[in-house]
C-alpha cells in the first residue's frame, strides 16, 4: 500500500471536517464551500503570478547569489534587503511561503525570511486606510515599530531555530 | 560558422535551464496544492463562525482586552487591509486601541491557521516559533506604541 503524505492527509481531513459539519448544519457546510468557490478566481491569477516568479527565480537565481544578498555572509545588507522585500511585496502568505521556502532552499536566511514575513505590515498602499480608521501619528509610530521589532524577531528567530531546520 | 555554433550552444543551455527551472517549479506547486487547499477550505469554514462577531469578545477590561485582541488576530485571516477596517469599527465599539492595535498586529503577524502550509515551506520549528514570537511581539508593539502615542501627544 502506497504512503499518504502528510498534506494529502491534512486535506483529507479538511474535507472530513466539512463532511461532519454538513451532516449536523448543512447551510453553514455549504456557505462555506460557496466561500471557497468564490476565493477561486482571486487566487488563482495570484498562482500563476507566483508560479513565473518562481520559475525565473529558479531560472536566473543560484544559490550564490541568494547567499550575497540573503545568506550568512549578507551582513547588514541582508537585513536591510530583508526590511525593503517585506515592505514592498505583496499577497497573501499563502502564496508567499513557498516563494520564501524557494529561498531558504537556495540559501536565504531564517532570521532574514522571518524580519521579510514580519513587514508585511508596513504597507505603504494601505497607509490612507490606516490614517482614516485612525491617525497619521498613529500610522507613522505603529510602522516605525514595526521595522524595529522585525529584526528584533529575525536575530531571535534564527538564535532558537537552526539553519538547517 | 563559428558565431552559430556558439549560439546554438548557448541556446540549448538555455532550453535546459528552462527544463529544470520548470520542472523544479512544477515540484514546488505539487507540495504547495493539497496544503494550499486544505487551509483555504479551512479559512473558507471558519470564516462562517468569525465574521461580524469580533465585537462580542472583548470584554471592556484594559488588561484582558489585549490578550483578546492579540488572539482574536492570530485565529483570523485575511488581507491587512481588513484588519484596519475590523479595528477601526472595534474602536468606535469603545475596545481601547491597546486591544485593537495587539488585534491588527497579530491578525498579519500570526496565522495559527496557515501554521500547516508554512511549515510545509519553511520547516516545523520555524513556523511555530515564529507565531509564538510574532504573539508577543504584538502585545509589546501594541503597548509601546500606544504607550509613545501618550507620552509625546
Amino acid at each position: 500500500m502506497s504512503k499518504v503524505s502528510g498534506r494529502i492527509k491534512f486535506l483529507i481531513i479538511i474535507l472530513l471536517v466539512y463532511l461532519i459539519v454538513g451532516l449536523i448544519k448543512p447551510t453553514l457546510s455549504l456557505n462555506a464551500l460557496r466561500y471557497f468557490v468564490g476565493m477561486l478566481p482571486k487566487v488563482l491569477p495570484i498562482l500563476t503570478l507566483v508560479f513565473i516568479i518562481l520559475f525565473f527565480t529558479n531560472m536566473l537565481l543560484s544559490p550564490s547569489k541568494i547567499n550575497k544578498h540573503l545568506g550568512k555572509n549578507s551582513g547588514v545588507k541582508g537585513w536591510l534587503y530583508a526590511i525593503a522585500g517585506g515592505i514592498f511585496i505583496s499577497g497573501p502568505p499563502y502564496i508567499l511561503y513557498p516563494m520564501l521556502g524557494e529561498l531558504k532552499k537556495h540559501g536565504a536566511r531564517n532570521g532574514l525570511l522571518a524580519t521579510m514575513l514580519y513587514n508585511r505590515n508596513v504597507k505603504i498602499y494601505f497607509l490612507p486606510a490606516i490614517i482614516y480608521y485612525f491617525n497619521l501619528r498613529y500610522a507613522v509610530i505603529l510602522s516605525i515599530y514595526i521595522i524595529l521589532f522585525s529584526i528584533l524577531n529575525g536575530i531571535l528567530l534564527e538564535f532558537i531555530v537552526s539553519e538547517n531546520e | 560558422m563559428q558565431i552559430f555554433k556558439i549560439t546554438a550552444d548557448m541556446s540549448d543551455s538555455v532550453k535546459q535551464k528552462m527544463k529544470q527551472a520548470f520542472f523544479k517549479t512544477t515540484q514546488v506547486f505539487k507540495t504547495v496544492m493539497p496544503m494550499l487547499t486544505g487551509v483555504l477550505l479551512l479559512v473558507s469554514l471558519l470564516h462562517q463562525f468569525f465574521k461580524n462577531n469580533y465585537q462580542h469578545w472583548f470584554s471592556g477590561n484594559l488588561i484582558l482586552d489585549p490578550f483578546i485582541g492579540a488572539i482574536a488576530g492570530s485565529i483570523s485571516f485575511g488581507m491587512p487591509v481588513t484588519s484596519y477596517v475590523v479595528g477601526g469599527e472595534l474602536l468606535h465599539a469603545g475596545v481601547s486601541l491597546l486591544a485593537v492595535t495587539a488585534f491588527i498586529m497579530s491578525w498579519t503577524t500570526v496565522g495559527l491557521i496557515m501554521i500547516p502550509l508554512e511549515a510545509s515551506a519553511l520547516g516545523i520549528r520555524f513556523a511555530i516559533i515564529r507565531n509564538i514570537l510574532n504573539f508577543i511581539f504584538a502585545l509589546i508593539v501594541a503597548i509601546s506604541t500606544v504607550s509613545t502615542l501618550k507620552f509625546l501627544f
